[in-house]
């Protein structure tokens, strides 16, 4: 039982604002996971909820209990670092059991746990082991452990998977998942990878330059991203985003992208109205939501396929509009050659639209295209995202 | 490929092993010859060209150990027969015992000078040792204000020749009552060894990485337990070879100890020298004091061997 609540969290490191004013309520037995690129203060929150850096101003709370003054020895919260830190003079018994020795644990209490706690972990076998002679996934096995065996309020994670290969980090993000799972510890996990947040996460915080961008469930944070930051860093391939002008004409919106103009909805030109957007408005798309055709057919504008990337279950395919490029996900072998003349539109459910100046959505949801309505999955309805 | 790249890598090792060799026994060769003149007679210690085959005898330790006066007249032959073996060695080279009056042997100043540079030496590395890992901790992992200009200082300290300081050093110690003392010399090898440990231990302990102790601290422990438990442990590589380099420098050291002490805290480099004054120069007494003074340098050298060897990339983390 431990809800973590971060109130008005400031940090500067020398002339550098790393967080700035950051809220975020972190809920009991929660998964969090706190994404962005490197710099963007994720992992220094993650550090000073531990107690490993110190906060200029702002509270930190556990239970409602503000910690921020306490030692990392008496805030009750586990760490598993990016480099495992496994002391390396110990062996993998001694490294377990290196906490429950801290609270003056008896011998033989000690024992049962860490036999426990490496049995559920799998690595019982490797007891006597030495940190240096274990695999990348084990090592990464152990500094969990080591993170659970003393039943900490809390669990904070730091890319605790980012140096494992690609496979490796498969088969531990779906053993995280289920240590979770059965221990349902609130969780606070770190990470620069997409994939890793939107499998984990009950919630993912998005961060950049020390803010909180966006928090939300992953499906919220892909389906509507609350800026251009967002809709851009989530998602991959990542979204199209263009700068772009809105005409009405012939009783329908058109939305001009270099040479072409696509058709939407007329409910957009007074949705825009409504919402006061000025000119500087930008297009969100992502490939999914740019259909193809391969006839002329009403409302598909004319376009070349450029490049084609095949991913296997699905192609990406870049279409020439004059200068600019519009990236599409096909059906794997949907265009195969470059240069084939194929026809596109932008389905007006997948439309997102942007303030160019602050990045901010316009929040502007359109109806979905009457015509792909039964190919496409209804859109899950925005509830409460937290802001 | 594979081929030609593992064959030039074992010509390589063969020559790395051949340079090995021939520079091993260049280092050697001093040793070498200091041990068989320490137990060579002295004729043949100073013979020209050097004798190579030799009858080794122990007489120089003898001497080495005692106090003795020339033979005025050949010793009679009763006393002869009642001296101990060892006597008779001496005896033999034309010396006799010096006695006390109780008529027990009296021993020369060797075993106290010897005394003496051990309680230095090890007082002098154990505090040099202890100052310079706490410092360079501090160095390695707080933001120290003017972190640089400190360290600077503290290495400035070994920027001239000490021997520079020695009459100031003199004077001071005289005004203090510190010549002639342990004390006097212990602070001196410290404040002389201290900068040295610093600078060397700043670099181990850098290597350290930090988690290891931020582990330890949300493991529940205190910022000192992890330091005890965790930092020292892994730094013990560091410790041992920044011991040995001190221990070594407090241990040669000649020049302040001969400034600096004559008597009771007279360490054993100048005493050695001192023995060639005394009647003839016998090179064999020289070279076994020398030789026993080199036996606890390498005694501690081979028992650190492994933490001089091992290299610092034996941690679990990953990089």
């Amino acid at each position: 039982m431990a809800e973590i609540e971060l109130r008005h969290i400031d940090k500067h490191f020398g002339p550098v604002h790393v967080i700035r004013d950051v809220n975020l309520t972190v809920k009991d037995r929660e998964f969090v996971v706190f994404l962005g690129p490197s710099g963007c203060g994720k992992t220094t929150t993650l550090r000073a909820i531990a107690g490993l850096e110190e906060i200029d101003s702002g509270d930190i709370l556990l239970d409602g209990k503000p910690i921020q003054n306490l030692s990392a020895a008496d805030r009750d919260i586990a760490f598993v670092f990016q480099n495992y830190a496994l002391y390396p003079h110990f062996t993998v018994y001694e490294n377990l059991a290196f906490p429950l020795r801290a609270v003056g644990t008896s011998k033989d209490e000690v024992d049962r746990t860490v036999r426990s706690v490496g049995k559920s972990l799998g690595i019982g076998h490797m007891l006597n082991a030495r940190p240096s002679s274990l695999s990348g996934g084990d090592m990464q096995r152990v500094a969990i452990g080591r993170a659970l065996v003393r039943r900490p309020k809390a669990l904070l994670l730091d890319e605790p998977i980012g140096s494992l290969d690609a496979k490796l980090r498969e088969t531990m993000r779906v053993e995280l998942k289920r240590l979770h799972f059965e221990n349902g510890s609130t969780s606070i996990y770190v990470t620069h990878d997409q994939v890793e947040a939107m499998s984990l996460a009950d919630r993912i915080v998005v961060m950049n330059e020390g803010v909180l961008q966006q928090v939300g469930t992953p499906t919220e944070v892909y389906l509507y991203p609350a800026n251009l930051f967002v809709a851009q860093f989530i998602g991959s391939p990542i979204m199209n985003i263009s700068a772009t002008r809105i005409s009405e004409a012939d009783g329908t919106a058109r939305i001009a992208l270099d040479s072409a103009s696509f058709e939407l909805p007329r409910e957009l030109l007074g949705m825009l109205q409504q919402k006061k957007a000025g000119t500087d408005l930008s297009l969100g798309v992502r490939p999914e939501g740019v259909l193809l055709s391969h006839d002329s057919r009403a409302g598909y504008q004319p376009a070349e396929a450029h490049i084609i990337q095949p991913f296997g279950s699905f192609d990406i395919v870049d279409l020439k509009l004059g200068e600019k490029t519009l990236r599409a996900r096909t059906a794997s072998g949907f265009v195969t050659k470059a240069g084939t003349q194929v026809w596109a539109r932008i389905d007006p459910s997948q439309a997102h639209f942007f303030d160019t100046k602050s990045g901010a959505s316009l929040d502007i949801r359109l109806a979905r295209d009457e015509e792909r309505s039964r190919d496409v999955p209804t859109p899950i309805t925005r509830q409460n995202v937290e802001l | 490929m594979a081929v030609v790249s593992t064959r030039s890598g074992r010509l390589g090792n063969r020559i790395a092993i051949a340079v090995v060799i021939v520079v091993t026994l260049i280092f050697l060769s001093p040793i070498y010859w200091i041990t068989t003149t320490a137990f060579k007679p002295l004729v043949q210690a100073t013979s020209v060209p050097p004798s190579v085959l030799f009858e080794p005898q122990i007489t120089p330790f003898v001497k080495l150990f005692t106090k003795r006066a020339q033979l005025t007249a050949p010793v009679a032959p009763e006393v002869y027969e009642a001296a101990p073996w060892w006597e008779r060695l001496v005896l033999d080279g034309g010396e006799r015992l010096a006695r006390d009056g109780k008529g027990d042997v009296v021993f020369s100043a060797y075993p106290d000078r010897f005394i003496n540079s051990l309680i230095i030496a090890i007082t002098s590395t154990i505090l040099a040792v202890s100052m310079g890992t706490i410092t360079a901790y501090g160095f390695s992992r707080f933001r120290v204000k003017g972190e640089a200009d400190l360290l600077f200082f503290i290495l400035s300290t070994r920027m001239l020749p000490p021997i520079v300081v020695a009459i100031p050093m003199f004077l001071m110690y005289r005004a203090v009552g510190l010549n002639d003392t342990h004390v006097g010399l212990i602070i001196l090898y410290t404040a002389f060894n201290v900068s040295f440990a610093v600078w060397l231990m700043k670099g181990f302990m850098d290597e350290i990485p930090k988690e290891y102790e931020e582990a330890a601290l949300v493991d529940g422990y205190t910022r000192m337990q992890a330091f005890f438990k965790i930092v020292l442990p892994e730094a013990a590589t560091g410790i041992a070879a920044t011991a040995v380099f001190c221990f070594i420098t407090a241990w040669n050291e000649y020049a302040f100890a001969l400034i600096l002490t004559n008597r009771r805290a007279q360490t054993a480099p100048p005493f050695i020298p001192s023995q060639i004054g005394t009647g003839l120069q016998d090179w064999t007494v020289i070279a076994a004091g020398t030789v026993l003074f080199l036996i606890p340098v390498a005694i501690f050298t081979f028992l650190l061997r492994n933490h001089l060897l091992r290299g610092m990339s034996f941690g679990a983390i990953r990089k």
